[in-house]
This record gives structure tokens, C-alpha cells and sequence, in this order.
């Protein structure tokens, strides 16, 4: 239940091994944001995320809101 | 052992970048403390270098922020190590080649590289986290030196010190909610809307047996998300009971997500440690009853999803446009 589904990923650190897009999930997005360096700034990451979101989802790929506030008449959004 | 081996381009991972060349990679901010110096000192981090606490300045330097005033009576620089108060940068050298703006846009196109920064990352905060309550910084939060990290721990300091307060003896759990893809002949799922799809095919000219077929699929898929809808209440009840808040990502779709199914929810909840095993009973009860619909957990995390200040703290303010992942109280 905790582990990753697909244990397809060498495990090079001594930790339990989790899946990368669940990693991806939380490094990419959550974290705290401090600026105050000259070599990156929150923009360029952005950015590079945006592309890189690319990779990681497909290409209609884009926010659902779900249960966002009241719930939506009908369910669940159709999928398509 | 360490990433070192995995870390493709990182070619400075087994000389350490010294020197001009190297630039300062920070991971978390934590309480200082014996514990957090003496697990850090343990730890490799981002192409296997040295892990190592980079203190805060005493009076925490610039003074005109807001909120400062908590902090008036403690300028004098006497606080030791282990004052509450006192909060560090943990942190390795990095190969600034690397790490600058250029290689780093290119790199974190790269998966292999991603995956291997992005497992060291977490590796660090992982070990870290058994030591002490951890803040986790954003992947690749990347300073040109010591001094200049510190300056930016010190101008964040109360923003810190009242998220590390909160996060305390928290942990978080994903929660994923699963649609089975409905399979394209399911006698069980065609069963109320069209016949048998043995028999589909022989009555019927194709196009009404493939638009019977096609009515046949969407309809399980519909009663399928609604399950999934019922097994998504129930979590959220569990949350009222249990949780501290809660987080919602971007539904997990494309390559990396696999094919297991649609899914339809990927939520983060933070709790607290000594709920969490109730929280969990009740969540993975809640699609037990519910054919079609998977729910997994995944977890315990370092409360990554719950690094947004419940104030608009100003230094962390960037992370409001990461719309995927909106702290929201329950």
C-alpha cells in the first residue's frame, strides 16, 4: 500500500523507494519557494516546468478541478 | 551507494566542487540542533557530496521586515545552537556548470538527470525528517554561495520558524483514487445496456452494435466515476475527522503515471502523526465496497504539499502560483 506500484527504478539510496511522478508530484510543485539568488529565479523554473510538464503528463493533459468548493452536478467531469 | 552513481552529466560529483566552481544547493530548513548537525553530517546529497548545516546569522541581519518584532529581544547574538529559535540551511555544493540557469533548463528536461537530483533531494529530507521537524525547499533552490543562502535564511527566518511550528509532528499521506479503465468487451459492465457481446455482433448490423457497445462502455464508465465520487466523499470525511489540511495535485496522467487506470484524485493530506493510522484504516476502507474503484496510499511523506504559509508569508509567496498544489483548510 505504500510502496511504489512499479519497483522498475534502482534503488541507489539505502530509503524506501518511491515512485518518481509521486516524487515529481511534491518536489516540483510543493516545497517552500525562496527567491534571492542571481542564478535562478522563480520564473525560470516555471518555465521550465511548463516543458517539462510536457514529458510527465500527456498532451491534452490540464487541470481538473474536482470537488473544488460544492460538488459538481452529474459526478465526476467526463473524462474525454 | 549514493546518487553519485546516478547522476548523468554530473561529472564534478566525485571531486567535489570546490572553489569558483561550485555553488550552493539547499535542501530544507530545520531547527539547528545537535540532532539536525549530527544527521546531516551523515548524509550525502546531490552527486554524492557532503551534506552540511549553514547556520543562520545571529539578529538574523536585516531587521525592516514585518513581524519582526518577536525577535526584538534576541539580537544580542547570544542564542546558542539549540535555542528554539535558531534555524539553518541544510545544504551541499553543487557543480555551478550544472546548476546554472542554462544547464538547468536543459537538465531538468532530462529524466534520468530529474530523477536522480530529485531522488537525492528527497533522500536528504528523508534522513533528515528522522532527526527533526523539516521545512523541504523546492527542487533545485540553488545559491551562488554559503553567504548569500544565509541571507536569504536569515530575511525568512520568522516565515520558517512559524511553518517548521506548524508542521511539527505532522506527516503526509497521498491519496490516490483510481477509475479501472472499463475493458472494451466487459460482459459484467454491458450487461443492463446491451447484450451479451457475443451477441452484439450477430443481431446487429455493425454500426448499431458498435454504437450499442460504445453506449455499453461510457455508461460503466459514468457508474464508475460516481463510485469513485462516493469513495472521494468518504475520504474527505476522514479528512474532517483526522486531517490538519489538505492538498490537491494534478491528477496523474502520461508516461510516468503508468496504466493503472484513470486517475481521478491525487490528493495530499497532512496529519498528524498520531492520527494517522485511524486516518489510513479509513481511507483504504473507503473503496472496498465500490467494483472499478482503486484508492492508493502512499506515504509517509515529509509534509512537502504543505510548505504554503497560512498567511501569505512574503518569501514564500511564489508558491501560490503552483496552482496544483493548493493548501486548502478543511
Amino acid at each position: 500500500m505504500t510502496g511504489p506500484m512499479t519497483p522498475r527504478y534502482d534503488d541507489p539510496l539505502p530509503q524506501r523507494q518511491v515512485a518518481l511522478i509521486d516524487l515529481l508530484d511534491r518536489l516540483l510543485s510543493g516545497g517552500v519557494v525562496i527567491t534571492g539568488d542571481v542564478l535562478l529565479s522563480i520564473a525560470d523554473i516555471d518555465l521550465v516546468r511548463v516543458s517539462l510538464r510536457a514529458l510527465i503528463v500527456s498532451v491534452d493533459a490540464e487541470t481538473r478541478p474536482l470537488w473544488a468548493g460544492p460538488a459538481p452536478e452529474g459526478g465526476l467531469p467526463d473524462v474525454r | 551507494m549514493t546518487a553519485e552513481e546516478t547522476t548523468p552529466g554530473t561529472t564534478a560529483a566525485e571531486g567535489l566542487p570546490h572553489g569558483g566552481d561550485a555553488v550552493t544547493y539547499v535542501y530544507a530548513v530545520a531547527r539547528d540542533s545537535a540532532a539536525l548537525r549530527e544527521a546531516a553530517a551523515e548524509l550525502a546529497g546531490v552527486g554524492g557530496a557532503a551534506v552540511r548545516v549553514v547556520a543562520g546569522t545571529d539578529g538574523h541581519g536585516d531587521s525592516s521586515g514585518p513581524g519582526r518584532g518577536s525577535r526584538s529581544g534576541s539580537g544580542s547574538g547570544q542564542e546558542g545552537p539549540d535555542e528554539p529559535g535558531q534555524v539553518a540551511f541544510v545544504a551541499s555544493s553543487v557543480s555551478a556548470r550544472d546548476f546554472d540557469e542554462d544547464a538547468l533548463r536543459r537538465h531538468l528536461e532530462d529524466l534520468e538527470w530529474l530523477e536522480a537530483v530529485a531522488r537525492a533531494h528527497h533522500g536528504v529530507i528523508e534522513m533528515l525528517a528522522g532527526a527533526t521537524t523539516v521545512l523541504p525547499l523546492r527542487l533545485a533552490t540553488v545559491y551562488l554561495d554559503d553567504d548569500s543562502a544565509r541571507e536569504a535564511l536569515d530575511a525568512g527566518h520568522d516565515g520558517f520558524v512559524q511553518l517548521l511550528a506548524r508542521l511539527e509532528g505532522h506527516v503526509e499521506w497521498g491519496v490516490k483514487i483510481y477509475v479501472d479503465a472499463p475493458a472494451e468487451t466487459t460482459g459484467a459492465a454491458t450487461a443492463d445496456d446491451a447484450p451479451a457481446p457475443g451477441t452484439a455482433g450477430a443481431g446487429l448490423g455493425p454500426g448499431r452494435s458498435y454504437l450499442r457497445t460504445r453506449r455499453a462502455q461510457r455508461s460503466s464508465r459514468e457508474r464508475a466515476h460516481e463510485a469513485a465520487r462516493t469513495a472521494a466523499d468518504r475520504i474527505e470525511a476522514a479528512g474532517h475527522a483526522y486531517a490538519t489540511d489538505r492538498a490537491r495535485h494534478r491528477v496523474q496522467q502520461g508516461e510516468l503515471a503508468g496504466s493503472n487506470g484513470e486517475n481521478v484524485v491525487n490528493d495530499a493530506y497532512l496529519l498528524r502523526e498520531d492520527r494517522s493510522q485511524a486516518f489510513r484504516a479509513e481511507v483504504a476502507r473507503a473503496a472496498e465496497d465500490l467494483p472499478g474503484v482503486r484508492v492508493e496510499i502512499t506515504g509517509p511523506w515529509v509534509p512537502y504539499s504543505f510548505t504554503t504559509p497560512p498567511d501569505g508569508m512574503s518569501e514564500a509567496s511564489g508558491t501560490s502560483d503552483a496552482s496544483s498544489a493548493e493548501g486548502r483548510p478543511l
